[in-house]
């Protein structure tokens, strides 16, 4: 499947077939994701047909080579059907892009590009954990020693509050401490395969809304080799790639729900104007109103999108891991996921009680649900306490 | 007193480091050593207070803070600049 995406164009892969097709199929069974808080199975099942797990993986290992820019444009796509499968998608993609950007030199990860690619595997993540209150750059577990004779092998033992589709994930990357006598803030990144671990539920999902992301708590017990340890801090992966990262692809989500719920709220007054030709609805200016939210955010998103793909590389690098950057990149998740919540609401006034009644093309409950997850999603207060604080040096007000 | 010198007292006042500052060798990793990024943010105050600087904002970065040696080279240069 790999073969028919390298010839193409990379703004091309959204409108394959494949996964236009994907995009139907997530529309389809939105409602019964939500309703019955699963995961979307069929549309994964289908993003995979597409080959979209590995866009981003370099043609060399079998992928597409896919930039932030497509992959922002798939999850909004995805997330205007169904936000959890654009929710999952976009999570995919963070780990990939963790994998692909800190640790494609060692053969241990390059072989396992290769089989990602092959076998279009779904990587979870476990950053969370009871106890650090939040804190992804805070661990307690730690890569421990496993008593094999070579010492090749390392075992770990985590607490991870929530790990979304965990139970459908092939592989895991794993926030721990270096060694047991690390400190807290002295973290790596593991990456495990089924086969190397145990992971047994912890809690439930039954949530309010992203209900198909099925993201519960999980023990999770591994034993692996030393080689699936990324070579490089889980500092470093945090502040060049996984940040960023979720926070554009995450805000490409949250529009991609605001978008769907502007839709409906549309054709909610398109259907009121038609019925009384002649007079522009009072809903109308709401329309107005919200279209001005959705375009500020569209153009935050890719102005962060752009300056993301200026400086991923190369000696861009380093500006990544400056106090301006830390401010911008933390701006645009605050902006969007509070923009998304204001425009279903808005929504939700238009359609009136037909928007208020689950089901129906006029439905927002959904979509208002869905978008109250952003704010939550490492909590915006906690965004702006850090904002707060990078402000006391930070100078730049342009 | 020598840069590195006050410089490792205003580590020890405010990088709130899990390990003594004593202990780490000039070229240690202040992070690995448990400096949180909120405490970075305190130790750069500190340090504009204690040398009478101001880091511009292409200076604010991790890199730059990460260890005594790259602190004093830091705060070389813009002594140098002035």
């Amino acid at each position: 499947m790999s073969s028919t995406v390298e010839v193409l164009p990379l703004e091309a892969l959204t409108s394959l077939e494949s996964f236009q097709n994907a995009l139907r199929i997530a529309e389809q069974n939105a409602d019964d994701v939500d309703t019955r808080a699963r995961f979307p199975l069929e549309s994964i099942a289908a993003l995979r047909s597409a080959g979209a797990m590995s866009w981003q993986v370099s043609h060399q290992y079998g992928g597409a080579g896919a930039k932030i820019d497509v992959l922002s444009d798939a999850a909004f796509e995805l997330a205007r059907r169904c936000a959890s499968t654009g929710m999952i998608f976009a999570m995919h993609q963070i780990q990939v892009a963790c994998i692909l950007r800190h640790a494609t030199h060692v053969p241990w990860f390059a072989n396992y590009l290769q089989a990602l690619a092959d076998e279009q595997r779904l990587i979870a993540s476990a950053t969370s954990e009871a106890g650090v209150g939040g804190n992804l750059r805070k661990s307690i577990a730690a890569v421990e020693p496993a008593s094999d004779a070579d010492g090749n092998l390392i075992r770990f033992e985590k607490e991870a509050s929530t790990i979304s589709y965990g139970a459908e994930a092939d592989d895991l990357l794993t926030t721990l401490r270096r060694s047991p006598t690390a400190d807290h803030g002295d973290q790596v990144l593991v990456l495990t395969r089924s086969s190397d671990m145990e992971a047994r539920k912890i809690s439930e999902w039954n949530t309010l809304g992203m209900r198909g992301t099925c993201s519960p708590g999980f023990k999770v017990s591994a034993t692996c080799s030393r080689d699936q340890i990324l070579p490089v801090p889980f500092a470093t992966i945090a502040i060049e790639t996984m940040v960023p990262f979720s926070h554009i692809l995450w805000a490409n989500v949250w529009l991609g729900i605001a978008a769907a719920a502007f839709e409906r709220s549309q054709s909610f007054v398109k259907l009121q104007a038609r019925q009384n030709p002649g007079t522009t609805p009072p809903s109308a200016l709401k329309l107005s109103g919200m279209s001005v939210r959705m375009a500020e955010i569209r153009s935050l998103i890719r102005s962060a999108t752009k300056e993301y793909m200026d400086l991923a590389d190369g000696e861009g690098r380093f500006t990544l891991s400056t106090a301006g950057y830390a401010l911008r990149i933390n701006q645009l998740k605050i902006a969007a996921s509070e923009a998304v919540v204001e425009i279903c609401q808005e929504a939700l006034r238009v359609c009136g009680f037909l928007g208020y009644k689950n089901g129906g093309p006029y439905s927002i409950g959904r979509h208002l649900r869905d978008a109250h997850s952003a704010a939550l999603m490492i909590a915006n207060d906690r965004l702006r306490a850090t904002n707060a604080t990078l402000l006391l040096v930070h100078r730049d007000t342009k | 007193m020598p840069v590195k010198d006050k410089i490792r007292k205003v580590i020890k006042d405010h990088a709130r480091l899990a390990v003594d500052v004593a202990a780490l060798e000039d070229s240690a990793d202040l992070g690995e050593a448990g400096m949180t990024s909120h405490a970075n943010v305190m130790l750069m105050l500190a340090l504009e207070n204690e040398f009478g600087l101001e880091f511009p904002d292409s200076m604010l970065s991790r890199s730059v803070f990460e260890s005594v040696d790259t602190i004093a080279a830091a705060i070389q240069t813009l002594q140098e600049e002035r």
